[in-house]
């Protein structure tokens, strides 16, 4: 018997691929019965092999994944409904969703049973992909904290509410807020469609769709190094980010505070989502410099009017020979600075088919920005208010806001601090 | 040829896992078994199966009888009436019911399962033509022939399914496929596009799912208590909420009343069973 000779070593180098393909599928049972359950956190499976070095990241840490981390190609998120009457069932939820993330994010699959009349342990639409970098990035709502039967209503801090009502929103009730929401990043849309899938499938019953969207970036390479992705208008976007690789930066602007709000939310983050419609029709029969005033920056080299290098010092102040500010004083970037507010920004892009009403793309922005208070985008997005020039060629569709739970230490689990 | 399939490969994991040495039988201990033995005896509730389909498909004929006679006496009211509750004694027994490949779209053919085939309302037969008479042209004038043949092919249907070999196998796969007929048909409102009477099909995909569980409980009882519950949990959220549409003269309303919320809800509820129902399966480990 091959599998005899195969000591738990080198049985941890066979890829699921090989594996599938050349001893069958019930021999994936003998595999799980010589290893041990792959289920168990902390266990490394014999399908770890094959994913490298460095495209999985680790699920663990001081903050959760998939905040920080750099350039994801793609996204694929989804708002929830909780379902369950219970908060210890809700622990159980995220104590579940917790191993089932490790997994994932491993680019381990659980293997089969060898009673082939059970449905397969995993979709198992990722056997044979890599780990992709997954991330996956959990997050409560305002709502959820308003269910009696979860008895969680003295620890929901005061500024996890609905966001308030913004001028120009036109929200769609289809895209707006959720009791718990799951954020999946991935260079590989199939790897982070995958992930979800299992994650609701694994809590049938216990949560329902309540809406979802996927999106993607691409990152110019220049030099060895990503630079910052262009949306839909063309326009690079998340230039004023703050730096992610400073712990500094991250906890002035993003990472919650000891004191800062709940207990449970310190090292945690509030996430802001906006489905934006983007009207690319009536963008591109725009000219440049419109679009470029409408902006604030040029366009290809993401410089601020009148300076040539994307990162250069906005200085707002600047005036043409006439005494006109160089940045139009209603262009997109200069009401957002006058906030002086800064945030994460992670967008993603998004197309989906086409308007049935209009016969235009049906495409647009998939905002997600991080943030220590809610209150950073709310001014952010009360100083852009009606006077952004940007407003001709877009609406505010979707919105909601989570709170992320601080990171997961090894041995213990999501929401941790909130449901234990 | 599937049974025998399945039995070689647990006979080759046990044979297997022996090979495997005692530290993996050690690190194994701590984890429910996984491999299913393939000992567990399921001929009672095989017997028990049978018995159950074979009856509602005796009513299914009775009923069908009663049906056609309405037909041809040219009473449309009473045909209306006796349609859909004739109809579920089939939809509860569809897994045996649906083996014999030709009988089945005879029966219970729609015109745009036909018209996918290639094929045109000439070649139709069945419930549906008779539905289509009914409740679009509100007559039975002409359907005279379908309807005789409706009652041979339901007879012919209930003579053959006596040779059909309950397995534990057409069991389980039959009720997560009686779950899949409500989901992809039912939940649309497709499966009884002229009559909308679609809810009486869910409720008796939802029965027929639901003795099958029935029937393998106290097996599923020592395996799995959990999933047990689980299960019952999920039939009575189904149930509970098929009741809030039944009409209060022991049938269903019309399914075109149905909101899209009230779709959404139905359909949730029956994804969230089938996952567990599918689960059903380590009856025979």
């Amino acid at each position: 018997m091959q599998t005899e000779k195969h000591s738990s070593e080198s049985r941890m180098e066979i890829s699921r691929r090989d594996l599938l393909k050349t001893i069958g599928i019930g021999a994936v049972g003998i595999a799980l019965g010589a290893v041990g359950s792959l289920a168990a956190p902390g266990v490394r499976s014999y399908l770890g092999g094959i994913a490298s070095a460095n495209d999985n990241i680790s699920f663990y840490g001081a903050h959760q994944p998939g905040i920080t981390t750099k350039n994801p190609k793609h996204v694929y998120f989804v708002s929830l409904n909780c379902e369950v009457k219970s908060r210890s069932e809700l622990k159980e939820l995220f104590q579940s969703w917790t191993e089932d993330s490790v997994r994932l994010m491993n680019g381990e699959v659980m293997p089969n049973s060898p009673n082939t009349l059970l449905p397969p342990y995993d979709t198992g639409e990722a056997v044979g992909l890599n780990a992709a970098r997954l991330t996956l990035t959990f997050g409560v709502g305002p709502s959820l904290f308003e269910k009696p039967e979860l008895g969680l209503s003295s620890r929901k801090p005061p500024e996890l509410k609905d966001l308030p009502h913004f001028p120009r929103d036109q929200l769609d009730p289809k895209y707006v807020g959720g009791d718990i929401c799951i954020q999946a990043c991935a260079d590989d849309p199939q790897v982070a469609f995958h992930a979800v899938r299992n994650l609701i499938r694994n809590a049938r019953g216990k949560v329902t769709m309540r809406w979802s969207q996927a999106g993607f970036n691409s990152y110019p390479v220049r030099d060895g190094k990503e630079e910052t992705p262009r949306n839909l208008f063309a326009f690079k976007d998340g230039t004023g980010n703050p730096n992610v690789d400073s712990p500094e930066e991250m906890n002035r602007f993003v990472w919650v505070q000891p004191g800062e709000s709940a207990d449970w939310l310190a090292g945690g983050t509030y996430m802001v989502v906006r489905r934006i419609q983007m009207f690319l029709e009536t963008w591109d029969r725009t000219a440049l410099s419109e679009q470029e005033a409408t902006i604030g920056r040029h366009r290809d080299s993401g410089a601020p009017l009148g300076k040539t290098g994307e990162f250069d010092d906005m200085e707002l102040d600047r005036k043409d020979e006439n005494g006109n500010p160089i940045v139009p004083v209603d262009s997109h970037v200069y009401l957002a600075k006058q906030a002086n507010e800064r945030i994460l920004r992670r967008s993603f892009s998004y197309v989906g088919g086409i308007n049935p009403e209009t016969g235009a793309f049906d495409a647009g922005l998939l905002f997600i920005s991080f943030q220590k208070h809610p209150q950073q985008f709310i001014n952010i997005q009360n100083s852009l208010g009606r006077l952004d020039r940007l407003n001709e060629y877009i609406t505010h569709r979707g919105s909601a806001l989570f709170a992320c739970f601080p990171g997961v230490e090894k041995g213990s689990y999501l929401g941790a601090a909130l449901l234990g | 040829m599937k049974k025998v399939t399945i039995i070689s490969i647990f006979l080759l994991l046990a044979s297997l896992l022996a090979a495997c040495g005692n530290q993996a039988a050690q690190k194994e201990a701590s984890q429910p078994a996984a491999a299913p033995t393939d000992s567990t005896d399921l001929s009672a509730e095989q017997k028990a199966y049978r018995e159950f389909a074979l009856d509602q498909l005796d009513q299914f004929v009775l009923k069908t009888e009663e049906f056609v006679q309405a037909v041809l006496a040219g009473d449309v009211e009473k045909a209306k009436a006796l349609y859909a509750p004739a109809r579920m004694y089939f939809e509860r027994s569809e897994p045996v019911a649906e083996v014999f490949g030709d009988l089945d779209p005879r029966i219970d053919g729609r015109l745009a399962d036909l018209e996918a085939e290639g094929k045109g309302k000439e070649e139709w037969t069945g419930y549906h033509k008779i539905e289509y008479g009914l409740w679009v042209e509100n007559t039975t004038k002409g359907y005279e022939e379908t309807a005789k043949q409706l009652l041979n092919d339901t007879k012919e249907l209930r003579a053959k399914v006596e040779t059909v070999e309950v397995t534990p196998d057409l069991m389980i796969t039959g009720a997560v496929d009686l779950l899949n007929e409500v989901s992809t048909s039912k939940i649309t409102g497709e499966e009884e596009v002229f009559s909308h009477t679609d809810l009486y099909d869910f409720k008796a995909n939802i029965e027929g799912a639901e003795k099958i569980f029935e029937i393998f409980k106290p097996k599923l009882q020592e395996k799995d208590a959990a999933l047990v519950t689980t299960l019952e949990e999920r039939f009575n959220k189904v149930n509970e909420l098929l009741a809030q549409y039944e009409d209060g003269k022991g049938g269903y309303i019309s399914f075109d009343q149905l909101k899209e919320e009230d779709t959404k809800a139905l359909s949730e509820a029956v994804d969230q069973l089938g996952e567990p129902l599918s689960q059903m399966a380590i009856v025979v480990e």
